[in-house]
C-alpha cells in the first residue's frame, strides 16, 4: 500500500509518524518536527548515562534475536583505548521484511540521528551504515539526509559511511557484514571473539538494526518510563514495533503496533483479513526463518518476543508472511528452501549441503516423486541442521521445513500419495 | 606453574593443559582424534566444516572442538549419542556429491573423508537424487591439479595462501552447494611453496601433478628424512615404494619448518633413484693403468696403502651434501697430514615462506655446510683446489664434479662417475650410498644437528661414507682431530 495513508486507529504511530510526509525527508523539514532535540540532549549527557536511559527502556534488537539494546551496548570497553565501530544493519533481505526501508525511505534523518546517538553512547569514532543492495530509492535518500546533516554540522563527532551491500542474504548477519565492510567475502565469523570485543576491522564494534536505533530518539525525548509503559502483555517486551504485513490479506503493508498486540486483530482487523470468500491457513510472524503457525496458532498468538515463544515461533524482523487456504504450502515451503539454499554462503557442511538436499527433496514430492520416507528424511536431515553451524541461516531453512511437515502433513502426504496433481518446478 | 595450566576431562581421560589450549589439541594429550577437516595447526582456525562438533557438560549446545579453548573442569564428550549423531550427519552431508571414485584417487588409503566414514559413517546413503554436482578438473599450477568433485570445502588450500604463504591466489568461488575453490583468473599456483596445500588437502580433491597415479597410498614406506634441497634442515618423510623414492613429503617439526615444504624440496628426490651408479669398488692396477672393479678388501688394502706411504699435505674436497658423520671420519683419516678441507655450495635464489618465521628456501642449496664448516672444511674451494695439485694425498668426497687435477694420489669417494669427470683418474674409486641409503646426520644453517634414516638399500656394494672412512680410520688407528 502506498503513502500517504492515514494510520489505523489501532496503531501507536512512533516510529512511522512521518511515513508519507515527503517534508520530513530534508534536514529543514525533520528540524520542524522536532528532529535532532534528541542527539542534542544525548551530546550533553554522558555516553555511559545514554546506555542507562536505554537499559532502563527494555528496548530489544528488532532485527530478529530481541538482544537488550542497551545490554549490548554497555559490552563495549568501558576504558576507551582503541577505535570503537558503531554499524547499522540496514541490509534488510529476511523474505517479507520491509519495515527498515520505510523508515529509510521516510525518515532518513531519524535513522542518522539515531546513528549519532549510539555512536556517542559506545563512543565510537566511526559508524557504517550497511544498506541493503537493492535499495536504490532509500540509498538515494539516504545519501542526501546524510550530506545535508553533514553540511549543518549536527552529527557530533561522530563519521558516518553508507555502505552499499551487494545483494547477498547472508551480509544481514552481523559479523558477514562486517567482513563485508572490509572488503572481504561475506562470511559469518566464528564467535568468540564477539564483535564487543574485536568486530569491524578487528576492533570493538556495536551492531543495531535500523529498527532499533530508530526508538531511541524518542526514548530520549520522551523517557524511558514511557517506552517501558508501552506493553500489553509480558513487561520483557516493551515500545512498538513495526510489522510488515505481505501475502493473501486485503490490505498489506507496515503496521505499528505495542507490544503484545493481538496478532489477530492486526490481521483481521488492521489489514482486513484475507480475501473474500477464503480463509486464513497460516502466518509466518517474523520472516521467513521463523516456525509456520497455523490457523488456530495465528489467532491466539500476542505479538511480542515472549508471546510468539509461546505459540511456538520467534518475533523475529516482524515480517509477516500470511497464506490463505488457496495457498499450497508444500510449494510454499520449497521457495524457502531454494532461497536458503540460494544463499548459504557455504562455510558449513550442514548449511551448503543440507540447504540445497532438502530443496531436492522438496521438488523431488511436488513433482510427484516422492516416498513415504522422505518426509522423516527431511526432519532428520532439519535436525542435523539446527544449531551446529555458525549462523542460523541453516536454522532459519529446517524451521518452516519442521513446522510445515509438522502442521500440513496432510499437504505433503497427498502429494507423495498421488492425490495431488504434480507441481513440475523450474 | 600450576595456575598456567587447565585441568579437564575428555572421554573419561584427566588431562591437564596449558591455559588456552583448544579442545581438539587437548584431545590428542588424552590420546582421542576428535575428527575433523577444516582444523589444521599449522592454519588459522575456519571452523567451517562443523566435524568436531563434541559435547560439552553444561553446555547446551554442541561445541567444534577446534575453536573452544579449554576451561578448568570441562567435560568433554566425543563419543556421547550427540556428538556421534553430529558427525555422522556431517559424513553423509559431505558424500551427498562426492564421487566415491576412491579406486582411482591418489588420495585413498590416506583419505581423511575415507577414514572418518568407515570409522563412523553411515553404511549407505539417503541421497536418492540422480545427478551429483559436477565441475572438471582444473590445472591450478605447475604441479597442482583440483577436482572440485571430490572437494569437501574446508578451505586448508585458502587459508595457506591467505595467510601463510600470503600470496592469496584462491578463494572460495560462488555459494551454496554450488561453490568451489576458485583461482584468481590471472595467477597461477606457482608461489615456490605452493605444493603444500596438495599435503593440506584431507582429500583427493588437489593432486600433486608429480605424484598422479604413481603409487596407491599402502604400498608405500615412509621414512623420516632431512630434505638436501638447501640448508634450512626441513623435516621430510620420503616414501618409497619398491626400493624407489616416489615422493617427499614434509614432516612436522615445529622449530624448524612446522608443517610445510617448499616446492624445490618436493621435487629434489629423483636423483635419489638415479641408476648409472658405482656399485663396485675400483681400483687401478695392472698392466693397462685402468679403473677395474673389485671388492673392499682390496679397495681398502690400496687406499691404506697409499695414505700409509705418503706424508706432508693432504686435501679433501667434500660435499657439503655429506653426512657429519662421513666428513668427520675424512678429517679423522688425515690426522698425521698436513691437511687442508674445502666444499663448494651452489646457490639459488631464497624463498621465504611469508607466514613462517625463519623459514625459506635458502639460498645456499646444501644441507651440510654448516657441518662441514664446524669440522674445519672451509669454503674456500678455489684454494683448496690449487693445494690439490701439490698434495701428497686428495681425497674427493660425493663431488662428482670436483674439477680436481693432483700430482700425488687420488682417492674418490662417491655415487656417480660421469664419462668425463676429473675423478676418472683416481688410483681408487669407493663407490658410496646417499641419503637415501644411510643413515646419518646434518647441522643445519641454525646449528642444529638432525637426523637421517636410510630409506632403501645402496646398489650394489655400495656403502654409506661413513662406514667405509670409519673401515679406513680404525685400520690406520687414526685419532679424532681436536
Amino acid at each position: 500500500m502506498g503513502y500517504p495513508h492515514k494510520p489505523h486507529p489501532q496503531e501507536t504511530v512512533v516510529l512511522s509518524q512521518y511515513f508519507g510526509d515527503p517534508e520530513a525527508r530534508t534536514y529543514q523539514g525533520w528540524v520542524k518536527r522536532g528532529g535532532y532535540e534528541a542527539l542534542a540532549q544525548a551530546l550533553t549527557m554522558e555516553p555511559a548515562a545514554v546506555t542507562e536511559v536505554v537499559k532502563e527502556s527494555g528496548l530489544r534488537g528488532r532485527g530478529g534475536a530481541g538482544f537488550p539494546t542497551g545490554l549490548k551496548w554497555s559490552f563495549m570497553p568501558k576504558e576507551k583505548k582503541k577505535v570503537h565501530y558503531l554499524c547499522v544493519n540496514a541490509d534488510e533481505s529476511e523474505p517479507g521484511t520491509f519495515k527498515d526501508r520505510e523508515i529509510m525511505r521516510w525518515t532518513p534523518h531519524a535513522l542518522l540521528e539515531a546513528t549519532a546517538i549510539a555512536a556517542h553512547a559506545i563512543q565510537a569514532e566511526v559508524a557504517y551504515i550497511y544498506i541493503r543492495g537493492e535499495f536504490t530509492e532509500p540509498w538515494a535518500i539516504m545519501e542526501k539526509a546524510l550530506a545535508e546533516a553533514n553540511a549543518a554540522r549536527v552529527l557530533g563527532k561522530v563519521t558516518i559511511h553508507l555502505h552499499r551491500g551487494a545483494g547477498a542474504y547472508i551480509c544481514g548477519e552481523e559479523t558477514a557484514l562486517m567482513n563485508s565492510i572490509e572488503g572481504k567475502r561475506g562470511n559469518p565469523r566464528i564467535r568468540p571473539p564477539f564483535p564487543a570485543a574485536a568486530g569491524l576491522f578487528g576492533l570493538p564494534t556495536t551492531i543495531n538494526n535500523v529498527e532499533t536505533l530508530a526508538a531511541v530518539p524518542h526514548i530520549l525525548k520522551r523517557g524511558a518510563a514511557w517506552y517501558k509503559a508501552l506493553c500489553l502483555s509480558n513487561p520483557k517486551s516493551t515500545g512498538t514495533k513495526l510489522f510488515s504485513v505481505c501475502g493473501h490479506v486485503q490490505r498489506p503493508g507496515n503496521y505499528e503496533v505495542t507490544m503484545g498486540f493481538p496478532l489477530k486483530d492486526l490481521l483481521y482487523d488492521m489489514c482486513g483479513g484475507v480475501p473474500a470468500g477464503r480463509t486464513l491457513k497460516a502466518c509466518i510472524p517474523g520472516g521467513s526463518s521463523v516456525p509456520i503457525l497455523n490457523r488456530e496458532e495465528t489467532e491466539r498468538t500476542l505479538l511480542d518476543y515472549e508471546g510468539c515463544v509461546a505459540a511456538g515461533t520467534m518475533l523475529g524482523s516482524g515480517g509477516m508472511i500470511v497464506f490463505d487456504d488457496s495457498a499450497d504450502m508444500v510449494y510454499q515451503i520449497m521457495r524457502l528452501a531454494r532461497f536458503y539454499a540460494h544463499e548459504s554462503c557455504a562455510q558449513c557442511t550442514q548449511c551448503r549441503e543440507g540447504t540445497a538436499w532438502t530443496t531436492k527433496i522438496l521438488e523431488r514430492i511436488l513433482a510427484g516423486q516422492g516416498k513415504t520416507q522422505d518426509l522423516d528424511l527431511l526432519l532428520d536431515l532439519s535436525e542435523n541442521m539446527t544449531g551446529k553451524t555458525i549462523c542460523v541461516l541453516s536454522d532459519s531453512c529446517a524451521a518452516p521445513v519442521v513446522s510445515g511437515i509438522k502442521k500440513f502433513k496432510n499437504e505433503f502426504e497427498d502429494y507423495i500419495a498421488g492425490r495431488r496433481k504434480p507441481v513440475m518446478v523450474a | 606453574m600450576a595456575d598456567e595450566l587447565t585441568n579437564l576431562t575428555i572421554d573419561g581421560v584427566s588431562v591437564s593443559v596449558p591455559n588456552g589450549t583448544l579442545v581438539i589439541e587437548a584431545a590428542k594429550q588424552a590420546g582421542v582424534l576428535v575428527p575433523h577437516y577444516c582444523y589444521h595447526p599449522g592454519l588459522p582456525v575456519a571452523g567451517v566444516c562443523r566435524m568436531c562438533l563434541v559435547e560439552i557438560e553444561k553446555t547446551p549446545k554442541l561445541q567444534i572442538a577446534c575453536a573452544t579453548p579449554v576451561a578448568e573442569g570441562m567435560v568433554v564428550k566425543t563419543q556421547s549419542a550427540s556428538a556421534k549423531d553430529a558427525r555422522q550427519g556431517v559424513l553423509e552431508l559431505l558424500l551427498i556429491n562426492h564421487p566415491l571414485d576412491c579406486p582411482i584417487c591418489d588420495q585413498a588409503g590416506e583419505c581423511e573423508l575415507q577414514d572418518f566414514v568407515f570409522q563412523e559413517g553411515r553404511s549407505g546413503t539417503r541421497y536418492a537424487e540422480y545427478a551429483k554436482r559436477f565441475n572438471p578438473v582444473e590445472d591450478f599450477g605447475p604441479d597442482v591439479l583440483y577436482v572440485p568433485n571430490r572437494c569437501i570445502l574446508c578451505t586448508r588450500c585458502v587459508r595457506f595462501m591467505d595467510d601463510v604463504a600470503q600470496e592469496p591466489v584462491l578463494n572460495v568461488s560462488e555459494r551454496g552447494d554450488r561453490a568451489y575453490i576458485g583461482i584468481h583468473p590471472e595467477a597461477r599456483l606457482d608461489h615456490p611453496w605452493a605444493g603444500n596445500v596438495v599435503d593440506l588437502c584431507p582429500v583427493g580433491s588437489l593432486l600433486s601433478k608429480d605424484f598422479l597415479h604413481k603409487a596407491r597410498a599402502w604400498e608405500l614406506d615412509k621414512t623420516a628424512s632431512i630434505c638436501t634441497g638447501c640448508s634450512q634442515g626441513c623435516n621430510v618423510t620420503l616414501d618409497t615404494r619398491d626400493e624407489v623414492v616416489v615422493r617427499v613429503r614434509p614432516r612436522p617439526n615445529l622449530d624448524v619448518n612446522r608443517y610445510f615444504i617448499c616446492d624445490h624440496g618436493r621435487a629434489n628426490y629423483r636423483w635419489m633413484n638415479r641408476g648409472d651408479r658405482i656399485e663396485a669398488p675400483l681400483v687401478r692396477r695392472g698392466g693397462d693403468g685402468e679403473l677395474h672393479a673389485t671388492d673392499w678388501d682390496e679397495a681398502f688394502a690400496h687406499v691404506l696403502g697409499i695414505l700409509r706411504g705418503a706424508s706432508g699435505k693432504a686435501v679433501a674436497l667434500v660435499s657439503p651434501g655429506a653426512s657429519t658423520e662421513a666428513l668427520s671420519l675424512a678429517r679423522r683419516l688425515f690426522s698425521g697430514f698436513e691437511w687442508t678441507g674445502a666444499f663448494q655450495v651452489v646457490m639459488g635464489e631464497e624463498a621465504p615462506l611469508a607466514g613462517v618465521p625463519n623459514l625459506a628456501l635458502r639460498a645456499e642449496r646444501a644441507p651440510n655446510a654448516k657441518g662441514a664448516e664446524g669440522l674445519g672444511y672451509t669454503r674456500d674451494y678455489a684454494a683448496a683446489l690449487a693445494a690439490a695439485e701439490t698434495a701428497a694425498v686428495v681425497l674427493v668426497l660425493d663431488d662428482p664434479d670436483c674439477a680436481v687435477k693432483t700430482a700425488g694420489a687420488l682417492i674418490y669417494a662417491g655415487t656417480i662417475l660421469g664419462p668425463d669427470a676429473a675423478c676418472r683418474a683416481a688410483d681408487v674409486v669407493l663407490p658410496i650410498a646417499n641419503v637415501a641409503e644411510e643413515d646419518g646426520t646434518f647441522v643445519n644453517r641454525d646449528g642444529r644437528e638432525q637426523r637421517y634414516f636410510q630409506a632403501k638399500p645402496a646398489p650394489g656394494m655400495a656403502r654409506p661414507a661413513a662406514w667405509v672412512l670409519g673401515e679406513l680410520a680404525a685400520a690406520l688407528g687414526a685419532h679424532e682431530v681436536a
